[in-house]
């Protein structure tokens, strides 16, 4: 039951998406967003989906995947969109007891909810092209001038994907831990939140535990295999931008221009 | 000297209670004197508890000795200009195979190591093509660690330590958490390690069948070498073992219990076809 929960969910299959260089995808996600909230207009944000329906077709992940991952945030889109309705001062349209709807109410909540949700569709088609390993890869890539203002890029990016790694381990070790407790009688279905809230101390402990001696041993075989920080070290994998990489950046760049100028002339 | 070697060797702890106070020393170490020559398969026995362990540590430079030396090819593991040529030519292979795997996909976990050694790209691929084919692993390249069995996890643990072009490799009890049918797979990649690529292994553990083959055996308890000799001179002293709380094969223990009853057998049986060999012997005149 507790495995179901994935992170980054990768969808494997093979497109052009998928084989860009982590950082285009990374950029190309950071630009979107910004895009959202330059667009003001409605014909901005028919480019906004234009370009995210292209990317969607582009990537061949089947746009049902991506809606089921939506799922999880509806309750924060609906809880959106209801303050932005009821909350918003400016010229009545219905009023029902005490909550008024307003004209820029209406206008908000749509809007509101058209940003987020291109938001969220825009960041999981990086998510879902590209392998936890090269996001981290491309992030420390990217990150690494950073490491002038004393920011320790490498070693965060080893952090991430040590972590991403263990993800699996230890949710096979919290199952395991659950299951020897309920073979003793412990009780993690039952009672209101709080009770089964309560009901996961005991499971953290010994987990807990456990991550720190793994951590420990962890960090020997890493000294044993000669690591030392990022210094000296090469890459078995470096990032190498192709030719369809610079054309990526080549259409972001001419969609980020065209946001701009809808912004300022429409 | 040979490529491991210690000279009175000691280690030890300090117990401290819970304000730091030092409530007592153990040794876990005790002067021990070992020599290793390239290209031997030596195993150290015994049981937990008996420092075979902290030993290991200490010729990776993870631990320093209390007392004495430890030489690896020649460079002292105190000497701080030498820790990362000490941590290259002699790998350590850990206990838990999953506390070992760095990487998130076969190969890069093998890459690990010649990465940190700052290896050109061209030559970590070549490596790490080799090293997985010498344990037999290179058709799970691209395979997620978390979807092997505990003996190919460890396996591709070795094949990272070979990637290093390690002299030596340290097997710190690589079989203690593995299935009989992992342990052997592991135990034939470490042997073949040993003859076809001359790599010097040692191999501590507390399996008995694992050390039949090894060209010398070290038994240790509280610290110290309690035994030395050859599998067939050690596994010839039953009785001695025993005392050591250490199990015999099966087949050598028959063959001992068969010896005292009053049949006549050469000492240090250590597989079975030795001894129907040897019954066969007796009885088909």
């Amino acid at each position: 039951m507790i495995r179901d929960i994935t992170l980054g969910q990768y969808y494997q299959t093979d497109s052009v998406i998928h084989k860009l260089d982590p950082r285009v995808k990374l950029v190309a996600t950071i630009c979107f967003i910004i895009s959202l909230f330059v667009v003001k207009s409605w014909v901005g944000y028919v480019a906004a989906a234009v370009f995210l329906a292209f990317m969607i077709r582009l990537s061949n992940v089947p746009f049902k995947y991506m809606v089921k991952g939506m799922r999880a945030i509806v309750f924060i889109l609906l809880l959106t969109v209801v303050f932005n309705l009821f909350l918003t001062p400016g010229e009545p349209l219905v009023s029902v007891w005490k909550l008024t709807i307003t004209r820029e109410g209406l206008q908000l909540a749509v809007m509101m909810a058209v940003r987020l949700s291109f938001l969220i569709v825009g960041s999981s088609v990086m998510t879902l092209t590209t392998t936890p390993n090269s996001l981290t890869d491309g992030m420390e890539k990217l990150m690494k001038p950073l490491g002038l203002f004393k920011v320790p890029v490498h070693e965060v990016a080893m952090m991430m994907s040590i972590a991403l790694r263990f993800i699996p381990i230890l949710l096979e070790e919290t199952d395991k831990i659950m299951k020897a407790q309920i073979a003793r009688g412990a009780d993690f279905e039952s009672g209101n939140l709080i009770k089964k809230a309560k009901a996961m101390v005991p499971l953290l402990v010994p987990l807990f535990i456990s991550a720190f001696r793994r951590a420990n041993d962890l960090a020997m075989a890493m000294e044993a295999r000669c690591y030392r920080g990022g210094e000296n070290r090469t890459k078995m994998k470096p990032l190498k931008y192709a030719g369809r990489d610079r054309v990526a950046y080549g259409v972001l760049l001419a969609y980020f221009a065209l946001c701009i100028v809808i912004r300022i002339y429409l | 000297m040979g490529i491991i070697k210690t000279e009175k060797l000691v280690f030890e702890y300090i117990r401290r209670d819970e304000e730091g106070n030092v409530e007592g020393i153990t040794r876990a170490v005790d002067e021990v004197d070992l020599d290793v020559q390239q290209g031997d398969f030596v195993a150290i026995l015994g049981h937990n508890g008996s420092g075979k362990s902290t030993l290991a540590k200490h010729i990776n430079a993870i631990l320093y000795p209390t007392e004495g030396t430890v030489w690896v090819d020649g460079m002292d593991t105190q000497d701080e200009k030498e820790l990362w040529n000490i941590r290259q030519e002699a790998g350590m292979v850990f206990q838990n195979p999953d506390n070992q795997i760095i990487g998130q996909v076969v190969e890069e976990d093998v890459g690990f190591g010649p990465e940190n050694m700052g290896v050109p790209t061209e030559e970590i691929w070549e490596r790490v093509e080799e090293s997985l084919k010498a344990v037999g692993m290179y058709k799970y390249r691209k395979f997620s660690p978390n979807k092997l069995s505990g003996g190919q996890k460890q396996r591709v643990s070795i094949a990272g330590v070979i990637a290093m072009h390690p002299k030596c490799i340290i097997l710190d009890e690589p079989t203690a958490m593995l299935d009989p049918n992992g342990r052997k797979e592991v135990v034939r990649a470490v042997r073949a390690l040993n003859d076809v690529e001359g790599i010097t292994v040692l191999l501590i553990t507390h399996y008995m069948e694992e050390i039949i083959h090894a060209d010398k055996v070290f038994v240790m308890d509280q610290g110290r070498i309690a035994m030395q000799g050859t599998p067939r001179e050690i596994f010839s002293q039953v009785e001695r073992l025993k005392e050591l709380r250490l199990d015999v094969p099966q087949v050598t223990l028959l063959a001992h219990e068969l010896k005292k009853s009053g049949l006549e057998l050469p000492d240090g049986i250590l597989t079975v076809q030795e001894l129907t060999q040897a019954l066969s012997g007796k009885y088909s005149k």
